[in-house]
């Protein structure tokens, strides 16, 4: 791979192995797909009014009292 | 644009590298679910700001991002078994070995400046280009550039510092892994 080559005053093989982490922890949470409650989430919306009230109405564990 | 069957299959193909985006941010599987759930309502609240066409994934990243950032200003970091909490989320259980690099991986990663890990996590892992990046981000295309070059430089310098030498001087290598205050 020509690529590697191109990482300034990096080390090439350092800069592939972090390269490598950072895309196995990402592509294992990618590979869970869509969690069943995003799904339904969507199906469930008819738009966004719905969307509104439910940004609004669905963190009443939060405090929005006031900054 | 209005709320077509077809743009919610969009947004719906956008939620595994949503909540990975959110994992990687956060460090933190519940609130990562959390932050996608508001980014999910948030967007089709203002999908009639969506223009059709555009870049959906960019504008959902955004939207994540943003809400990310104001959340992470109100309560700082009162968590602080991400690593934990991150591993629970895995569905295969790595090695001991594996595990034991991947929560290196993953200290090393909470210790970079929120500027270089966004940008390092959007342009090495999710794959968008600059261009895309600093349109995410909210800054020039140059930042996002020096930003994700910084980023892998401190990664080196945290994970491997011996080999990392090879290529900075020792005090700084020194300073970036003494220097992560907080």
């Amino acid at each position: 791979m020509k690529e590697v080559k191109k990482q300034g005053g990096l080390n090439a093989e350092i800069q592939s192995r972090i390269g490598h982490q950072l895309r196995a922890m990402y592509d294992d949470v990618v590979r869970q797909g869509v969690p069943d409650r995003f799904a339904e989430l969507i199906r469930k919306l008819d738009g966004p009014e719905a969307a509104a009230a439910a940004v609004a109405g669905g963190d009443t564990d939060k405090n929005n009292g006031g900054d | 644009m209005p709320l077509t069957n077809e743009l919610r299959d969009d947004i719906l193909a956008s939620v595994p590298s949503l909540r990975a985006f959110a994992i990687s941010l956060s460090g933190n599987g519940d609130r990562a679910d959390d932050l996608v759930q508001e980014t999910l309502l948030r967007a089709i609240a203002n999908i009639d700001s969506f223009q059709p066409g555009s870049n959906l994934p960019a504008w959902l990243f955004t939207i994540l991002r943003n809400l990310f950032r104001s959340d992470y200003r109100k309560r700082r970091r009162e968590v602080e078994d991400a690593e934990g909490n991150y591993a629970k989320t895995l569905k295969s259980q790595p090695s001991q070995a594996a595990h034991l690099e991947f929560e290196e991986f993953r200290a090393a990663l909470d210790k970079l400046p929120q500027d270089q890990r966004e940008a390092l996590i959007l342009v090495g892992a999710s794959g968008f280009s600059y261009e895309d990046a600093a349109a995410i981000c909210g800054c020039a295309v140059g930042t996002i550039k020096s930003r994700v070059n910084r980023a892998r430089s401190k990664l080196s310098a945290l994970l491997y510092v011996d080999s990392a030498e090879d290529f900075g001087p020792d005090n700084t290598v020194r300073a970036v892994i003494g220097g992560n205050g907080g």
